[in-house]
């Protein structure tokens, strides 16, 4: 995740101060695309990459940054009511944030492997607990549809009981909200705003197509990275 | 309002119809969700008779609020979605109990206590897509006039602060939902779910937001105006920019005549409510008198026996 140093003029008595009473707050930034927007073209339009990544990722990470900066304020006043109050904000933008970071690594162009079948331990994995590639696809694109309002439907893998599982989470519930031991191997975003300019209402066939630019090849690094010796 | 229409011209056996008096309390419990069962329906020469849905064309036409709301816009989110909703809800319902109930009642019902029973989401999206469209009008937006204007600057403060408090709860709704202006008349019963405003002076106006298909019949409030802000509501036309969405709403389409005449029914149904209640308030004193003179009486006859 991007870091970014911001230098906020605040002089606050109750905390420690920095050189010249400038007190560090950590913000966070956009982070590049690693692919044209057009790249993924025709699963999924340049149009919707433009809006989805400049608009709408940066509106959360906006807003993610502003509930910080207030959260940080409360904080140093110690006004616990705000404290509170602040929380759903930093949930949704927050989430928001980290859920959009997953996303864009999880597609690629198929000119860089987008669409490839997993390999390897991720590969078996997905054999052993779904009977097939093919019936894991079938469930997430069952579960993505079904999906009331906006959402996400995950394959992530449960580091305790070392299996895969497919969830879906609502809103930008990050796919950690449904357990503790939850690790996102790759999520697809079925908010209207993901699909909607180029498949309008008929979500199923986003979820079908988005298939044509999955990255496998970031989601057995994670995988391979939770279980190294596997 | 959408009511049920049977299809065949025969009105579903009433008897099938949960009675759902005095504000639904109660009656959540009795209704089991039993898809398969057939009970309520009837054999006949040609098939199983069910009431139906129809989906409500918007009082206008598909371009009437063009630029504001486009045409492409109507195709698909009243061509589509709201297809989508009365099509899916006449199968989930076809041969339940639920076939045969008002939409009103079914939406009320299957909230289930926020425990959502199948047919909720369709059910709910089918009245809040015919409200929302009976909410707009060609030519609409500027001021309320008369009483709600009246009660809006009694509530709110100003018009301004009303529409301040209305585009903060539509953008400030996490995801997809909508937004209301509701009559609340029920400080502390709701019967079928927490009333999230218990605290709140009764008979008065108040901004709620709701996420995905709920709405505020389930927590017994008068819905008065509402907006959509589920993205398929405006991405057409504005994209991600959703404040501008709700600018334009407030300023070029809300119909207040709609809202206005909506104020003066609920407060109506709010009024009947009330004698409704003391009515029985005063049957139940009458009856409570009439209960213990019996319980005294069996006492006595009880002693005797005993004897
Ligand atoms: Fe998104
Ligand atoms: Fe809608």
């Amino acid at each position: 995740m991007a870091l970014r140093h911001l230098l906020t003029k605040k002089p606050l008595a109750t905390q420690p101060l920095g050189i010249l009473g400038f007190r560090r707050v950590q913000t966070f930034s956009l982070p590049d695309l690693p692919y044209d927007y057009g790249a993924l073209e025709p699963a999924i339009s340049s149009e919707i990459m433009h809006l989805h990544h400049q608009k709408h990722h940066q509106t959360y990470i906006t807003n993610y940054n502003k509930a910080l900066e207030q959260l940080d304020d409360a904080m140093t006043k110690g006004d616990a009511s705000t404290v509170v109050k602040l929380q759903s904000a930093i949930k949704f933008n927050g989430g928001g944030h980290v859920n959009h970071s997953i996303f864009w690594k999880n597609l690629a162009p198929i000119h860089e492997g987008g669409g490839e079948p997993p390999k390897g331990s991720l590969g078996w994995a997905i054999d052993n607990n779904f009977g097939s590639l093919e019936a894991l696809i079938q469930k997430m694109n069952a579960e993505g549809a079904a999906l009331q309002g906006s959402g996400w439907v995950w394959l992530g893998v449960d580091k305790e009981l070392n299996r895969l599982i497919v969830e879906t989470t609502g809103n930008q519930d990050p796919l950690v909200t449904k357990g503790p031991s939850l690790v996102p191997l790759l999520g697809i975003d079925v908010w209207e705003h993901a699909y909607y300019l180029q498949y309008k209402n008929v979500r199923p066939d986003y979820l079908k197509n988005i298939w044509k630019v999955m990255n496998w090849k970031y989601a057995s690094e994670v995988y391979d990275k939770e279980f190294p010796e596997s | 309002m959408v009511v049920a229409n049977a299809t065949t011209g025969i009105a579903s056996p009433l008897k099938c119809a949960l009675t759902l008096s005095q504000g639904f309390q109660g009656s959540t419990r009795r209704l089991q969700w039993r898809k398969n069962e057939r009970q309520c329906a009837r054999k006949t020469g040609h098939g199983v008779i069910t009431a139906k849905f129809d989906l409500k064309p918007p009082p206008y036409p598909m371009d009437a609020l063009e630029p504001h709301m486009s045409r492409e816009t109507f195709e698909y989110h009243w061509g589509k979605h709201h297809r989508a909703y009365v099509d899916n809800l006449n199968k989930q319902i076809a041969g339940t109990e639920l076939d045969g109930m008002t939409l009103e009642d079914i939406v009320v019902v299957t909230y289930n206590k926020g425990d959502l029973l199948p047919p909720f989401n369709n059910a709910a999206q089918v009245w809040n897509h015919d409200f929302f469209w009976e909410s707009m009008k060609p030519g609409g937006g500027g001021k309320p006039a008369g009483e709600l204007l009246d009660l809006i600057n009694r509530d709110f403060g100003s018009f301004e602060e009303f529409v301040k408090e209305f585009k903060t709860a539509a953008a400030t709704q996490f995801g997809s939902g909508w937004a209301w202006l509701v009559y609340k008349a029920n400080r502390l019963e709701v019967g079928n779910a927490e009333n999230p405003l218990p605290l709140d002076e009764d008979k008065k106006l108040v901004v709620v937001k709701s996420p995905n298909a709920v709405n505020p019949l389930v927590w017994d409030y008068f819905p008065l105006l509402t907006v959509d802000v589920w993205e398929h509501a405006y991405y057409l036309d504005y994209q991600n920019r959703r404040p501008d969405y709700l600018s334009i709403f407030m300023e070029k389409l809300v119909s207040w005549e709609a809202v206005s005449s909506r104020l003066d029914s609920a407060k109506a149904r709010a009024t009947e409510r009330e004698r409704e209640e003391e009515r029985k308030k005063n049957e139940e004193e009458e009856y409570g008198t009439a209960n213990s003179e019996a319980v005294e009486m069996y006492l006595e006859s009880d002693d005797a026996v005993s004897d």
